[in-house]
């Protein structure tokens, strides 16, 4: 699917996001720009630490208390999230936006019934306003069966420790869907669980989004689970965007040093963090390299990359890349 | 593990613990100098009356027997005769118990809802004056012990500021009302005597005040800590992004998980308000059963020492019990013993 970028419903603009510590300041988001059309399916691929979880948080401004935003706008169907009132913002939140956390385990609150968080989430969602208890429960179970999960009844009356890895997984999956949402971003779903889970629960993410219509963003480590899920991917290092394409079109034509260096470890399922095909590690955020964050790693760079900061340009078809040594600059 | 099994367990293994605590007391009671029927009959009575009483309270005999005679009497209900009152001792607690239980459970009271008023409170204004001046409490709690606070309500609203009775239980117009539980606010409520409660009421806030204020804002902390802690799960951060109303996430998806290390820590808190209520009903003059069991400790008057020892260990196993139960049901993970998470 093309989707024109003037029909995005989701628009991250230059976005900077800075956590406040003990050490100064880790300015980990260094100028993110995303967008995602209606219907689209994008995946966002980055190693361990370059600020996926941060970008996505920001979007639903769920922050950690430490966090800042110094600079950029979230537009979501043209208003900027980050200036929205509390009334609007509760709008996306219910009926714009859903999430699905990293961790299963750690998303879903120890001391109350699956039930009982999940009817929250449907009493307090737009589509679930004003629903009586029997509706509430209704669509619950419903939701429960559409990720496979048998026996619905035994699992609203269960307490997330009680059930499985894979199971947690699926009723944050559930949770996420069980009301209208426009848009659905999916963080690493499944980093816990082993290949063969992992995968049933990519295929069951995928089939759910095309049967509700909603958009996607697949955040992973991994470029081959993001071929196998979306239709155009961002690549992330180190707070930046440093490429996206149509999926098909990276892997045919990839660009930037760091994507092609990830491609190197695409056959891995499991994304273990630092991909084989590039030396070095994600640079510390709290004195980032000046000039593109990638060229203490970056087998091309020269002068101008420790110099001047590349930005995302359009190097045909929807195909971009920051990289002055691609765009031809140098 | 049902929840009746483990209750069932809990109350077997205190059983033990107050086996052993009737071993220990009895023990202290024994070997402490000096002789209790000579203490009970004065220093002017004939030798002869002396061995009489002696051998009527068996004292005569070894240890093991000694006990096995009053352990015997308190699986039965039967305490042995006070010395000093001449009463049988459990009818003695019967009239002093009441007093006692009731400015606890108010003070009890003051513990539980102001420190999770204080908690939450410090933890949504976090590192503002409001969360330093909680702080600044909870050391000065630890610092200034109850009676010393006692001492300085009695002191300022005895003299310089009497807006509040200072002393006892009811003021000295009132009638008390028919003893149905012993305690007067409970048994004036059961009669409609409004007048007699707030009477009551009014005489209860400064002792139980001296009381709650050290472990109030200990408390306090542990729920403030709890909270602030759990703000930043990734549960409560779904929770907020899933668009519920502010109540619900501070009120229901926070305070349940903040409230479970505060009530696990409320048991001990419970031991140290009735250990410190000795001083404390002394300086109120609260015709309590920390007044009467320190009196009979000055006197050596074996059998109400002992039963006051055993009654404050039976409430302290009781409410750790209770607090345990409040803690399963709180905290499924305990409740059921699930896969770690
Ligand atoms: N609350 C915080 N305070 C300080 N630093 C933080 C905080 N949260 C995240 N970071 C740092 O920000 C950087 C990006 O974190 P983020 O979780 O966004 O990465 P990610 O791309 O999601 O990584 P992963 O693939 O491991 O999930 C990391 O270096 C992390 O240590
Ligand atoms: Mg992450």
């Amino acid at each position: 699917m093309i989707v024109n970028k003037n029909d995005s419903i989701l628009n991250i603009k230059d976005l900077h996001v800075h956590y406040r510590t003990y050490d100064g300041f880790a300015k980990v988001l260094d100028g993110v720009n995303l967008w995602v059309g209606k219907g689209e399916k994008v995946g966002l691929v980055g190693e361990a630490g370059c600020g996926k979880t941060t970008t996505m948080r920001t979007v639903l401004r769920i922050l950690p208390e430490n966090a800042v935003v110094p600079k950029g706008e979230i537009f979501y169907h043209g208003e900027d999230i980050l200036k929205m009132k509390p009334q609007k913002l509760n709008k996306v939140r219910t009926q714009g936006i859903s999430m699905i956390f990293q961790e299963p385990a750690a998303a879903l609150n120890p001391v109350f019934t699956i039930g009982t968080q999940m009817f929250d989430v449907i009493r307090y969602s737009d589509s679930g306003k004003g629903r009586s208890k029997e509706e509430i429960k209704e669509l619950a179970v419903k939701a429960i069966g559409e990720v496979y999960i048998p026996d619905p009844e035994r699992i609203l009356n269960s307490y997330p420790g009680q059930l499985s890895g894979g199971m947690k997984q699926r009723i944050c999956i559930a949770m996420a869907i069980v009301t209208e949402r426009e848009l659905l971003i999916a963080d690493e779903p499944g980093t816990s669980l082993d290949v063969t889970i992992l995968d049933q629960v990519h295929r069951l993410l995928r089939g759910l989004v095309e049967k509700k219509g909603m958009s996607l963003i697949m955040i992973t480590h991994s470029l081959g689970v993001a071929r196998e899920m979306t239709d155009r991917i961002y690549v992330m290092y180190a707070g930046n965007i440093v490429e996206t394409a149509e999926t098909k079109e990276l892997f045919k034509n990839p660009l930037h040093p760091y994507t092609l260096g990830l491609l190197e470890s695409v056959p891995r399922l499991t994304g273990g963090g630092v991909a084989e095909g590039i030396y070095g590690r994600i640079p510390d955020y709290f004195s980032p390299p000046k000039g593109c964050r990638f060229h203490p790693r970056c087998r091309l760079s020269e002068e101008k990359c420790r110099e001047e900061k590349p930005l995302l340009k359009d190097v045909g078809d929807g195909h971009q890349v920051a990289c002055f040594k691609v765009q031809g600059v140098i | 593990m049902k929840l009746s099994s483990y209750v069932i367990k809990r109350l077997l293994y205190s059983i033990f613990v107050l086996l052993g605590l009737s071993i220990v007391i009895f023990i202290i009671a024994r070997v402490v100098p000096g002789d209790p029927a000579r203490l009970a009959l004065g220093p002017r009575a004939p030798q002869f009356a002396v061995d009489a009483l002696r051998e009527e309270m068996h004292l005569d005999k070894s240890l093991p027997v000694q006990y096995f005679y009053w352990i015997k009497g308190v699986a039965t209900g039967d305490l042995g005769k006070s010395l000093i009152t001449k009463r049988n001792v459990v009818e003695d607690i019967a009239e002093f118990l009441p007093a006692t239980l009731e400015l606890v459970l108010v003070s009890a009271l003051f513990v539980i809802v102001f420190s999770i008023f204080f908690g939450a409170l410090a933890a949504r204004y976090k590192d503002t004056w409001v969360d330093s001046f909680i702080r600044v409490m909870a050391y000065t709690g630890v610092a200034v012990p109850s009676f010393v606070l006692a001492v300085i309500f009695l002191l300022l609203f005895g003299y310089i500021w009497p807006i509040i009775p200072v002393l006892g239980r009811l003021s000295a117009g009132i009638q008390p009302p028919p003893t149905i539980t012993g305690l007067i606010t409970i048994d004036s409520l059961l009669t409609g005597q409004l007048d007699v409660f707030f009477d009551a009421l009014k005489h209860l806030i400064l002792p139980a005040l001296a009381l709650a204020v050290g472990p109030l804002f200990q408390e306090a902390r542990i729920v403030r800590s709890a909270m602030t802690e759990n703000m930043g799960k990734d549960y409560l951060a779904a929770a907020v992004g899933f668009g519920m109303p502010d109540h619900v996430i501070t009120g229901k998806y926070l305070l349940k998980p903040s409230l479970i290390p505060a009530v696990s820590v409320m048991g001990l808190d419970i031991a140290s308000l009735m250990s410190n209520a000795f001083l404390v009903e002394v300086i109120f003059n609260w015709p309590g059963i920390s007044r009467y069991g320190m009196e009979a400790m000055l006197r050596k008057d074996l059998n109400a020492i002992s039963a006051v020892i055993i009654v404050f260990g039976l409430i302290f196993v009781l409410v750790n019990i209770l607090v345990d139960l409040i803690v399963a049901y709180l905290d499924p993970r305990i409740r059921l013993g699930g896969r770690s998470s």
